[in-house]
């Protein structure tokens, strides 16, 4: 199946140069199986949890998230902190005051730093600002059952690097197969980098896609919930619609059968 | 207001005399949804409706979001963050504002072609179709000036390419350009006059559609057959259509549901399925993206703008001619408008004395060929500017051209067109005992009404 899948993904890629796959050209995205695909998929809160954890050890060195507020942390189908927890998490990072310019620790109402370094790009809309795959044919439709891809570029990217390096003025540069070219960003994951507190092996694999789940849920905190106004409105108007065709057939058949007998 | 003959609106109490007198409004609105419409209208002529509801949707819900935005280049792409985040239902809003813009296009494009090919656009419903034609052009500006607003990557590149279209006018064009972003290049002042204007220009759409409304309940609806509603006597209209309320009213919502349905689909399920992820990154006048790509909704005619190239023929003649004055740049800004232009003088392109194209069995093939054309361009826009894409695109454009200035005014004299039936009446009955026949003998014994 994720053969198949990352076949029609490859596919989409090659007949690909559709717009959208700008942003994901050139490179291999493998096809990962996430919990919050297709019309009823949802985020997994461990996993939000272990990727938060990826991102504030690892990620948040060089880049910021900086549409984020801490008191999202606690939303039930993000990654549900508990109140003090992410009280005392935000209290553990400065911030830049913005009314007085002065460093404090954060409080909830507070959004993540941006950015340290000048060139590591935000990270709050990347899962969004990415598309993997757009298949199939281009077409983009497989996006209702497996999403745009945006997390698989992420989760493809942090473990696509193959040892390649390139010296430009000065400057080292990582080939990176998910991206499909060098990259500034150096190979940041290896086995058993940070320590899980549920007990989870932190393989490479495992830290790259839960921290692309919790961007995933960093790009479209609300997405639970609009999939679930999706599915009771599309539920509501099917109903609507069997309703306002029966009364339709009836308004019209004395109409219909004049005609037919006329 | 209707040519047809039908009863009117009666004052009956005194309250009602008194006001009607004073101002006829509850006969206005009476008379308009009273309005006799052809019987055998088909499903094609469910899409006025649609558009009806996407104008609404797209003025509450921008209305809504206005609220909450802020335009300005450096607060306008984190307050849509903020509308998605913290304003409640903020992100329904905006994806059913975004897919909206979708959705009013794919029913006008549908729309527009139900009009070509039952010949809608022909006498006397010229006005009708001039006035649907401002209103396209005016959903173009809107949607474009719109899709600049959340000050993405997209939103930046795609103005600076479009509004870099005006700068191709030889001489005047670089002034335009400037005039019309408010500075050098796209920045918080060309921001500030697209939000501005986005917010005005729906407003002028709605006097459009109501002179949309009022032309073709002045000259009556078309119909499949393309045969006038009998007018002679009120008896003899009414054989050929019914009151719009409840008849077709009923119909429409029907419709409409059904439509909205899967809209609603869409936009709970796949809502960036139709945006481009670059415009998740906030613009960047330094970074210029691999691929700049319009909306889909204005891909054909991209497509057209991008398809001549200095390299062919028409082009190399034009500047010949024009002493290098036409450029390849501004032979493709001619053509782009020029597509749009030969769609409004359709009613004048087309000399076939038959209206509907059910009864034209040459003009069919080159209507449906003209469908297809319009998808490919379409694909063909969203390629990039290369090999095959690109003569695929120059074929498409040729082919748009010749269907307008040289099928269309030559079909009239070489086709023969089959005879449509006399009056509606007769193929509403013809249609309707064709459906009964094919789904089986009716049974008798359902009881009368």
């Amino acid at each position: 199946m994720i053969r198949k899948l990352t076949l029609s993904a490859l596919t989409a890629l090659v007949l690909g140069s559709t717009p959208v796959l700008a942003a994901g050209d050139g490179g291999h995205v493998h096809d990962y199986a996430f919990s919050f695909e297709g019309p009823f998929g949802t985020y997994d809160r461990a996993q939000l949890q272990r990727g938060l954890q990826v991102y504030t050890e690892v990620c948040s060195a060089c880049h910021g998230l900086n549409l984020v507020a801490f008191r999202a942390l606690t939303q039930d189908t993000g990654p549900g902190l508990d109140d003090d927890t992410m009280r005392a998490y935000a209290a553990s990072i400065e911030i830049e005051d913005p009314a007085t310019g002065d460093y404090r620790p954060a409080g909830g109402p507070d959004h993540f730093p941006s950015s340290s370094l000048e060139n590591a790009p935000d990270l709050s809309l990347m899962a969004k600002a990415r598309a993997g795959f757009h298949g199939p044919y281009g077409l983009g439709v497989n996006q209702l059952m497996r999403g745009m891809g945006g997390a698989e570029y992420i989760a493809s990217f942090l473990t696509g690097f193959n040892g390649e390096e390139s010296e430009q003025g000065g400057s080292l540069f990582y080939y990176n197969t998910a991206s499909g070219t060098y990259v500034a960003m150096n190979p940041v994951l290896f086995e058993g980098l940070v320590e899980y507190s549920d007990g989870t092996a932190a393989t490479e694999e495992q830290m790259a896609q839960d921290v692309a789940a919790f961007l995933m849920w960093a790009a479209e905190p609300n997405l639970g919930e609009r999939k679930k106004w999706g599915f009771m409105g599309v539920i509501f108007l099917t109903l609507l619609a069997s309703l306002l065709y029966l009364t339709n057939k009836r308004l019209w058949a004395p109409i219909k059968d004049a005609a037919k007998h006329g | 207001m209707s040519g047809i003959p039908h009863d009117h609106y009666e004052p009956k109490t005194g309250a009602e005399k008194w006001l009607h007198r004073r101002l006829p409004i509850v006969g206005l609105i009476y008379d308009t949804l009273m309005i006799p419409t052809p019987k055998n209208l088909n499903w094609w002529w469910i899409w006025g409706i649609v558009l009806a509801f996407c104008l609404v949707l797209q003025i509450i819900t921008g209305i809504v979001l206005v609220m909450h935005y802020t335009p300005h280049a450096d607060m306008a792409f984190a307050s849509v963050e903020h509308i998605m985040r913290d304003v409640n239902g903020g992100y329904m809003l905006r994806y059913l504002h975004a897919n909206g813009a979708s959705l009013f296009f794919f029913a006008v494009y549908i729309h527009i072609f139900r009009g070509l090919y039952y010949g809608s656009y022909k006498a006397p419903r010229e006005i009708t179709w001039i006035i649907g034609m401002l209103i396209y052009l005016a959903m173009m500006a809107t949607g474009f000036m719109g899709y600049v607003l959340p000050w993405g990557q997209m939103s930046f590149w795609g103005a600076t390419v479009i509004t870099g279209l005006f700068g191709a006018i030889p001489g005047i064009g670089e002034p335009i350009q400037t005039w019309l972003l408010g500075g050098p290049a796209v920045g918080n002042a060309t921001l500030n006059r697209f939000f501005s204007l986005h917010y005005l220009l729906p407003f002028v759409i709605v006097g459009l559609v109501a002179l949309h409304i009022w032309a073709f309940h002045t000259t009556g609806n078309n119909n499949p057959a393309g045969v006038e509603v009998r007018r002679g006597s009120k008896e003899e209209a009414a054989k050929d259509t019914l009151p719009f309320w409840p008849y077709f009213v009923i119909k429409d919502l029907f419709a409409l549901v059904v439509v909205l349905a899967v809209f609603w689909a869409i936009v709970g399920f796949m809502p960036n399925f139709l945006g481009h992820p670059d415009n998740y990154t906030m613009a960047n006048p330094l970074v210029t993206p691999a691929h700049i790509v319009p909306e889909w909704y204005y891909l054909p005619f991209y497509a057209i703008l991008r398809a001549f190239t200095a390299d062919v023929w028409v082009v190399i003649a034009a500047n010949w001619i024009s002493f290098g004055i036409i450029d390849a740049k501004f032979f493709g800004v001619l053509a782009m408008f020029g597509a749009i232009a030969v769609l409004a003088l359709t009613p004048w392109l087309d000399t076939s004395s038959v209206r509907s194209g059910r009864f034209r069995p040459m003009f069919k093939s080159f209507f449906w060929l003209l469908v297809i054309d319009f998808v490919v361009l379409m694909w063909a826009g969203a390629m990039p500017a290369e090999e095959p894409y690109a003569s695929i695109a120059l074929i498409g454009s040729a082919y748009w051209f010749g269907y307008f200035l040289v099928i269309l005014p030559l079909l009239g004299v070489l086709e023969r067109p089959t005879t449509p039936p006399a009056t509606i009446e007769q193929d509403f009955k013809a249609s309707v005992k064709a459906k009964a026949a094919k789904s089986g003998p009716a049974p008798e014994q359902i009881p009368a009404e």
